[in-house]
Order: C-alpha cells, then sequence, then structure tokens
C-alpha cells in the first residue's frame, strides 16, 4: 500500500493508504482529523472546506495521491496556528455573533468565509453581499444571516 | 412533581415546589416532572368563534399530561470541583436547549454560566413519556422541574455552610458559585458539596426566584457549546471513536423501501480494499470497510437483484390524483354569503439535516450497545431490542448531539441498520447513510392539498373551513414511550394519532364565525415523518393567503382587515408591531412588495412581515447548479414568546425558522419519479443558500407576557413561509397555489443515477479552490 506524505496542521504526516482514497477519508478515518464534516462527498454542501496552501477546497474530492508532500493542508483544528492565537479573528466573530445552531456546518462555514475574505482582501476589495451571495456553503439550520454579519465583523480583524 | 398549595409560614401565596436529597458523595437534587404540567390555558372569549381544540390543549398540554404518572426522576449533581451537571433527558441538535438548561441550573444556584455541564442522559425507559424531543415542548416541560432541583441544592448548600460556621441560613449569601456568612467567612460549592450531600432520600420544598430577581434567565447568553464548534471540537456521532467501529454504508434499492433479493458478487466486494464485511439488512446491503471512501467504492461494484418497494410506479403525478380523488367536498357556503375559494398544492419536502442519519452499534450475542442522535431514545430502544431478539435491558442506548433534525431524528432508522449490520457482521459498526440516501430513502414530509373556504356576509366573516388532505405522516413514536409508539403502528391508531396531533396543534386565531379545520389522511408507502412545525407551515400558508383574498373581496386592508378579526390580544400586539416596524404598506418598486402573516402555536403569538424581489432581474440571476427565483429581500419578525428564556437563542430559532419558510414557499421540495425521489444532493434539493437569504432580518421579541415560556423552536417556519406566499402573490398580482412555486418548472438538475444509490465522489476538488 503506497505511503501519502503531507502537512497538516503544521505537522508533517504520513499514511499507508490506496491513491483513490479521499482526502477526507483520509483525515478523518485514518488520522482521527473529525473538525472537516461529511455532508455530501460530492463537492456540494462544503461541510468538509478546509485549506490547501492558504486556498479553500473540499477535501471529499480530492484523492489522497493529489496531494504532494510539501502540501499544507489546515482543517478547522489547525486554523488559530495561522495567527499564533487561540482563536483566529474569523472564529471569535463566530463567537460574537453566536452563530451556530447545531454547528456541523460550521467548520467548513469558518475555513470558507477566511478564504474568501483573504480573496477579498487581496484584490484590494473589503467584502460585499455579492461577495457573500457566492458562499456554497450549506447551513441547514438557517443561520446565514448571522454568518453575513460574522464575516464582516471578522475580515475587520483579519 | 408534587406542588404544595396553600399558604406557608412566612411566604404566604408563594409556591413551594417539592424535591429530593439524594443520597450521594457529594450534593445531588432529584425531582420528579410533573410540575412541568403547564396549566390548561382557560379558553378564550371569542364570540361568536368557539375555542378549537388547540387552544384549549395543544400538543405540548398532550406531552405534559402523558408524563404525568412518571415517578422517574432527574438529578442536579453538584461536584467537589463546585461544577453543577445534570444529564438532560432530551435530544440537542441545535435548537439550543442544553444552553437553556444550563441558564436554568445557573440561575437557582447563583452559579456562573460556564460552571454547569449539560449532557444528554442515555435512554432511560423509568421515565415513559419523559424522554421526547418534539413538539416544541423541552423548554416548557423542564422550566419548573431543573429550576427547583438547582434551587434545592442551593438550599442545602446555604444549610451546610450555616452549620458550619454556626449561623442561620438566613445570614448566608451566595453569588457566583461562593458562599459568604456574616463574618465575611467564605466557601466556594465545591468545598461543601460532600458536607451539603445527603445520606439517605430526604424530601424538601423550596421557591423558586422571582423573574424580577433573574440575572441570568431572560438575558441573552451564547451558547454553551459555541467556543466546541468554531474550534471543531463538538463531536457528532461520526465523530465519536468507539474501539472497532468502522466505517459501513448501506447500498439500497432503487425504489423506496425495496428488498434484498440476492447478492451478486460478495466475494468479489470482499476482496475490494479496506471492505471487511457485508451482510443483508431489510432494505439494503451494509458495507464494512476501513474508510467511508472505500465504502462508497463497493456501492459502485456491488451487484445486488432487488425486490419491489413500497412505493414502485408512483409519481409525483400519481400520488397527486390519489389525493385528489380523496379531496373531501367542501361544505356549501351559508345562504346569502359570499365565499372566498382556495385549493393549495404542497410537494413533498425532505427533512434531513446537514448531518446525514449516522450510528454506532456494538452489538453481541448477550447485549447491544447504540450511539445515536435521538429524541425518542425509549422507543429506540425497545424497537431495537426487539429487532435484534435481545430484552430491552440489554440495549443501551447513548444520546449523541445532533447536526440539525428537523424531525429526522424522532426516528431511529439509521440506529436500527447499525445495529442489524453490527449484529449480523459480529463487529461493532460506525454506519451513516450516504447524502444521497437520505433524500431518496430518508423521511418526508408528505404531500398534501388544502382546501379553504372562507364565507362573509355584511362585513362579517361567518364561516371557515379548512380540510387538509395528506399523505400520511408516520408519528410511530408515538409520544416517545413504548406504549404509544406501539399503538401508533396500528394503522387504525396511527391515523387516529395523527388526527389527534392534527387537532392539537392547528387553530385558526381569527374570529371567523363557525371554523372547521380537518385532516384527511391517505396512506400511500412513503417514508414519512414530522418535519420542524409538522402541518402548521402548509395550513398557515393557505389560510394566510385566503385571509388576504378575503380582506380584497370585502375591501380592507390586509393588516386592518387582520386587526378586525384577531381574537386574542398577543396576536393583535405582535401584528401591530410588525406592521410599525416595516412599516406595512410602506411604497415599494413596481415587481416588489410585501406580504404578512401571523401565526399562534406552542402557546406562542408571532408576526412575520417579508418583502419580496420578483423582478426580472432577480428571478433571472444565473447561478450554476443553483436555483435562483425570487429573492426575500427583508423580513421583520416579531414573537410573543411568553418569557425568552434566552434571547439569543430564540432570535436564532426564528431566523433559522424564516430559511425554512423562504425554502418552502420558493425552492425546496421533493420530485417522486419511478417510486423514488429525484433529489440526491443539496444541488438538488433547495434549501435557501446564501444567493437567497435576505440582506435584512430583524427579530423584535415583545416584552415577557408570561412568567412561563413558550414553545419556539419551530414557531417561525409557518408564518414565514406565509408572509413570502402573501408578499409573491402581491408583487406578481397571481395568488400562488402550488408550493414551492418553482416546483412545476422544469428540472433544475439533473439527476443522479438510481443505481448505485450512493455516487462515487469526484476527484476533481483541486480546480475549485479559493
Amino acid at each position: 500500500m503506497p505511503t501519502h506524505t503531507f502537512i497538516l496542521n503544521g505537522d508533517q504526516v504520513s499514511v499507508d493508504c490506496d491513491d483513490d482514497v479521499r482526502l477526507l477519508w483520509v483525515l478523518r478515518d485514518l488520522l482521527g482529523v473529525t473538525g472537516p464534516k461529511y455532508g455530501c462527498a460530492l463537492d456540494v454542501c462544503k461541510a468538509c472546506t478546509s485549506h490547501i496552501n492558504g486556498k479553500a477546497f473540499n477535501p471529499c474530492s480530492v484523492r489522497v495521491s493529489d496531494i504532494q508532500p510539501a502540501d499544507e493542508i489546515t482543517t478547522i483544528e489547525g486554523l488559530p496556528a495561522t495567527v499564533g492565537a487561540d482563536l483566529h479573528p474569523m472564529q471569535r466573530a463566530w463567537l460574537d455573533f453566536d452563530v451556530a445552531q447545531c454547528g456541523y456546518c460550521q467548520p467548513g462555514q469558518i475555513m470558507a468565509a477566511v478564504a474568501l475574505v483573504e480573496q477579498v482582501a487581496a484584490e484590494g476589495r473589503t467584502i460585499t453581499d455579492a461577495d457573500l451571495d457566492t458562499l456554497r456553503n450549506i447551513c441547514r439550520c438557517g443561520t446565514y444571516p448571522r454568518i453575513r454579519e460574522a464575516i464582516k465583523a471578522g475580515a475587520q480583524s483579519m | 412533581m408534587a406542588e404544595q398549595r396553600g399558604p406557608l409560614p412566612g411566604l404566604p401565596g408563594r409556591r413551594r415546589f417539592l424535591g429530593y436529597l439524594v443520597a450521594a458523595p457529594t450534593l445531588a437534587v432529584a425531582v420528579d416532572w410533573t410540575s412541568g404540567l403547564t396549566a390548561a390555558p382557560e379558553a378564550r372569549a371569542s364570540v361568536p368563534t368557539l375555542p378549537q381544540p388547540e387552544q384549549i390543549f395543544d400538543l405540548g398540554d398532550m406531552q405534559d399530561l402523558a408524563a404525568s404518572p412518571t415517578s422517574g426522576l432527574i438529578t442536579v449533581v453538584v461536584g467537589s470541583d463546585g461544577t453543577a451537571s445534570f444529564a438532560v433527558p432530551r435530544a440537542e441538535v441545535g435548537q439550543g436547549m442544553t444552553t437553556a438548561m444550563a441558564m436554568m441550573v445557573a440561575e437557582e444556584l447563583d452559579l456562573p454560566l460556564a460552571q454547569v455541564t449539560i449532557t444528554l442522559a442515555d435512554a432511560r425507559p423509568e421515565l415513559l413519556f419523559n424522554q421526547m424531543t418534539g413538539g416544541s415542548n423541552s423548554m416548557r416541560s423542564m422550566y419548573t422541574p431543573v429550576r427547583t432541583a438547582a434551587a434545592i441544592a442551593r438550599q442545602q448548600l446555604i444549610a451546610a455552610a450555616a452549620a458550619q460556621w454556626g449561623v442561620s441560613a438566613a445570614q448566608v449569601t451566595t453569588a457566583d458559585g461562593v458562599l459568604t456568612g456574616p463574618a465575611g467567612q467564605t466557601a466556594t460549592y465545591g468545598q461543601l458539596a460532600a458536607a451539603a450531600a445527603a445520606t439517605s432520600a430526604t424530601a424538601v420544598t423550596v421557591t423558586l426566584k422571582p423573574p424580577s430577581s433573574f440575572t441570568i434567565l431572560g438575558t441573552a447568553q451564547t451558547r454553551i457549546d459555541a467556543a466546541d464548534i468554531v474550534t471543531g471540537r463538538k463531536r457528532f456521532t461520526m465523530d465519536l471513536q468507539v474501539t472497532g467501529a468502522l466505517p459501513a454504508m448501506v447500498a439500497r434499492p432503487p425504489t423506496i423501501n425495496g428488498t434484498v433479493v440476492s447478492v451478486n458478487n460478495e466475494a468479489a466486494v470482499l476482496a475490494m480494499p479496506g471492505v471487511t464485511d457485508v451482510a443483508v439488512l431489510p432494505h439494503g446491503v451494509a458495507i464494512r470497510a476501513a474508510t467511508f471512501g472505500q465504502c462508497i467504492d463497493a456501492i459502485q461494484v456491488i451487484n445486488v437483484t432487488w425486490g419491489a418497494g413500497t412505493a414502485d410506479g408512483q409519481s409525483d403525478a400519481s400520488v397527486e390524483a390519489t389525493l385528489r380523488a380523496s379531496l373531501p367536498p367542501l361544505a356549501p357556503a351559508p345562504p346569502l354569503s359570499s365565499s372566498v375559494t382556495g385549493s393549495f398544492f404542497f410537494a413533498f419536502n425532505s427533512n434531513t439535516p446537514l448531518e446525514p442519519d449516522c450510528a454506532i452499534a456494538n452489538v453481541t450475542a448477550s447485549s447491544a450497545e447504540i450511539w445515536a442522535p435521538l429524541k425518542t431514545p425509549i422507543v429506540a430502544q425497545s424497537q431495537i431490542a426487539a429487532a435484534l431478539g435481545l430484552p430491552a435491558g440489554a440495549v443501551t442506548v447513548h444520546v449523541t448531539q445532533g447536526g440539525g433534525s428537523f424531525g429526522r431524528h424522532l426516528f431511529h432508522d439509521a440506529a436500527l441498520e447499525a445495529a442489524l449490520a453490527s449484529q449480523a457482521m459480529g463487529k461493532p459498526v460506525k454506519l451513516c447513510w450516504s447524502r444521497t440516501d437520505t433524500f431518496r430513502q430518508g423521511r418526508t414530509h408528505p404531500m398534501c392539498i388544502s382546501q379553504v373556504r372562507a364565507s362573509y356576509l355584511l362585513g362579517n366573516v361567518v364561516a371557515y373551513q379548512q380540510l387538509h388532505t395528506s399523505v400520511q405522516t408516520d408519528f410511530g413514536h408515538g409520544l416517545g414511550d413504548v406504549v404509544t409508539a406501539t399503538a401508533a403502528e396500528l394503522p387504525v391508531t396511527g391515523l387516529a394519532l395523527s388526527q389527534t396531533i392534527f387537532d392539537l396543534t392547528q387553530s385558526s386565531p381569527y374570529n371567523f364565525g363557525v371554523t372547521s379545520q380537518s385532516l384527511n389522511e391517505v396512506s400511500l408507502g412513503f417514508n414519512t415523518g414530522s418535519m420542524r412545525n409538522i402541518y402548521s407551515p402548509n395550513v398557515v400558508c393557505a389560510q394566510e393567503l385566503i385571509v388576504d383574498r378575503l380582506a380584497g373581496a370585502m375591501g380592507q386592508d390586509p393588516v386592518r382587515f387582520r386587526l378586525a378579526f384577531l381574537q386574542d390580544s398577543r396576536m393583535l400586539a405582535v401584528l401591530n408591531a410588525a406592521a410599525a416596524a416595516g412599516p406595512w404598506g410602506r411604497p415599494m418598486p413596481a415587481g416588489t412588495a410585501q406580504g404578512i402573516a401571523v401565526h399562534s402555536e406552542y402557546q406562542a403569538a408571532i408576526a412575520v412581515l417579508a418583502e419580496i424581489d420578483c423582478t426580472a432581474a432577480t428571478v433571472n440571476r444565473t447561478v450554476a447548479n443553483g436555483v435562483t427565483g425570487p429573492r426575500v429581500t427583508r423580513v421583520i419578525v416579531v414573537v410573543d414568546p411568553g418569557f425568552a428564556i434566552n434571547p439569543r437563542g430564540l432570535e436564532a430559532q426564528m431566523i433559522g425558522g424564516v430559511q425554512d419558510g423562504i425554502a418552502m414557499a420558493l425552492t425546496s421540495s421533493l420530485h417522486i419519479a419511478g417510486g423514488l425521489p429525484l433529489e440526491g444532493s443539496w444541488d438538488n434539493y433547495f434549501y435557501t443558500r446564501e444567493w437567497n437569504v435576505p440582506l435584512d432580518v430583524q427579530v423584535i421579541i415583545m416584552p415577557a407576557t408570561s412568567d412561563s415560556p413558550s414553545g419556539a423552536g419551530e414557531l417561525g417556519v409557518a408564518p414565514a413561509m406565509a408572509a413570502v406566499a402573501c408578499a409573491y402573490a402581491r408583487a406578481t398580482g397571481t395568488m400562488p397555489t402550488r408550493f414551492p412555486i418553482n416546483h412545476d418548472a422544469a428540472l433544475a438538475f439533473t439527476p443522479l443515477p438510481a443505481e448505485p444509490s450512493t455516487p462515487q465522489s469526484p476527484t476533481d476538488g483541486l480546480s475549485f479552490t479559493f
């Protein structure tokens, strides 16, 4: 069985598994990293949203063999480390606005929000409602209005 | 819980509540449940309309009454670390129940909220009817018992401190988990938790704080699990590590509830990477593997000969035709009166939460252990035991945190499958439905048709009749206990129970003369169940559209008309507040409009004002793999919850209810074809998405009108759906009669194939990074 290696939340990890196994299952079932949630494994619901080299992606739809040794994978568990604090400003905003209800989608929501804010900032803009409309993450509890408030507030602190 | 009435020394008129000190190493206080019995509200002076059943005795009261004979106790424990803990016999699925319970304990104990730990109790059959989470009943039934237990705990800590310091109890005060004596003595609750413990069971009474003394209850609090959620630490079933419980998924038939005739390539499947076991279940073949991905791989390969399902050949058209053939005739209008009539169609909806149905099971020859997010764990325990051939006492059922419910977790379908798979394989399993399973084989809110006739004469509405005809809703969980669950499984009783639940949840809030609302159900072999707010979204949507029509026919403004005919002062107040906040009637551009709706349920009152944009530019927006259509731009919710335990949590429930109502009115439905829903992902089943979220949602909570909370978890859905429908009618000039409004349009997606039942995951995820 092939060995796959990559950087996970700052640590180099290796895992033995078949090439085709999607990264989500490598993270959850083999490495025990359960912040990224299974919501569809179809790249639709976005509950597993994590970062690869600072960009948002969905590990349910990426083969582990497509991850390179130098790739930095960041899950919600590794997000605070990006700013050297207990909580990322976006997580703090999520608490300030008490965004979550059941919480199942929220790790993915936060990871997507951070990436979107960074993308918009890289374009020299501040985030708009039109930007927020592009987010595809499902929240079946319907917390969207608080998500939008929290992203706007979190962006101010990033 | 028993309540002592009558004057008590020094406390004339103050009610005292009874609890028990329980022998334990540290302070433990138990109460029983009967004080949760909410007083039946007085029949309202509504002349000439007689009160309907819901107004006298609603579903929550029925649950409360069912709970009365329970002798089982719930216990608050104060530990030597100074924290208080309480295992609540309810499910947490996002509604904020655990936070509210923690607030109740913290308030009466004078303990910081962070020092209260709320866990979810295992199935406790001795609690009989008292372990069901549904009907927006938890706050109503637990508000008094939980506070009583905490208040007695505080009283005992004070007594222990007084004894230790040689002072009177009246000289000891409490704050933030610390006791203080008259000479400045202090002790933490933890230091006295053992001294305050009882050595034998003792009955104790206590008075509760008056609301005017509250410092936590009634204040806005953040969820107690919020930090765990945002850091990814909150554990759902799929995140739990149970030794040996490898992933399992189920290959399923191409029609609803199809059966397994034969597995034709079991050896080939067992030879696949990671696969360890294959087991035939009643409606599918379970595959256990090292990863869920390898289960999905095996579902692509397995070859099964399937037997017939329970709805083979059924389609939207055939179900609707069956309903139409079953429609009872509306009563004729009273002599000389004029009528407004309507017939409203509502497609099937899915009640699936975001977390797919998931359960862990470890079944041995003599016992079973189950982990699942269950709202009726006693029923699950009993029925799983029966299926396994074990005594109920040999089955331990742990209630896990649920990633949403919306009615789905009233049943234990995944837990039963996990148990059967574990038994057949002789190994623990973590069984999860695929997303496609959740839509296609999971429970649905059934298709229904609501017919309404409202008749008016000389400025009065003299009759209102609503006939609701629906595919049967499965209430097989009964009231969460074994007796009514068993009764609900009998066909005749099941229909009687759903009729009872309809009668207990539905009522017209208007003085519309001779009023009747009735349910007529057709059993058709679909997997159904309650969806958040059960019948109300459909019934109220139809009602409020007709009320707008009536107002028009009688030449009145919709708000003024409602104000003239509403029966209840709380309803008038919320409607007035919503109309003022709008303000109702403000100028709106062409193609946009306001709609307003009211609702009363769970002893609460609510009004929703919605503004919708139906202009071409908005309707014709394009979103890849999504639907757009009209956008609700602004929503004002005014809610009178009696007493808001946690205004922040209440607001969250209203916000969520609004998104549900928008989806039910505009975008979300299941299309049935060939005995199976076509929807198989969230890009097929169009729950509200960011691009259709209102940019302005305002929730106004009315000042307390009661000392007790009403139910709120489901309250917002019906009036939000109705307000959106009314706004759409006004914006387009056409009253919608088929919901969601896009249901009859060409499918906005290409259906996933019926087989394999779970599609393979994509591999191009790195093409869509941002």
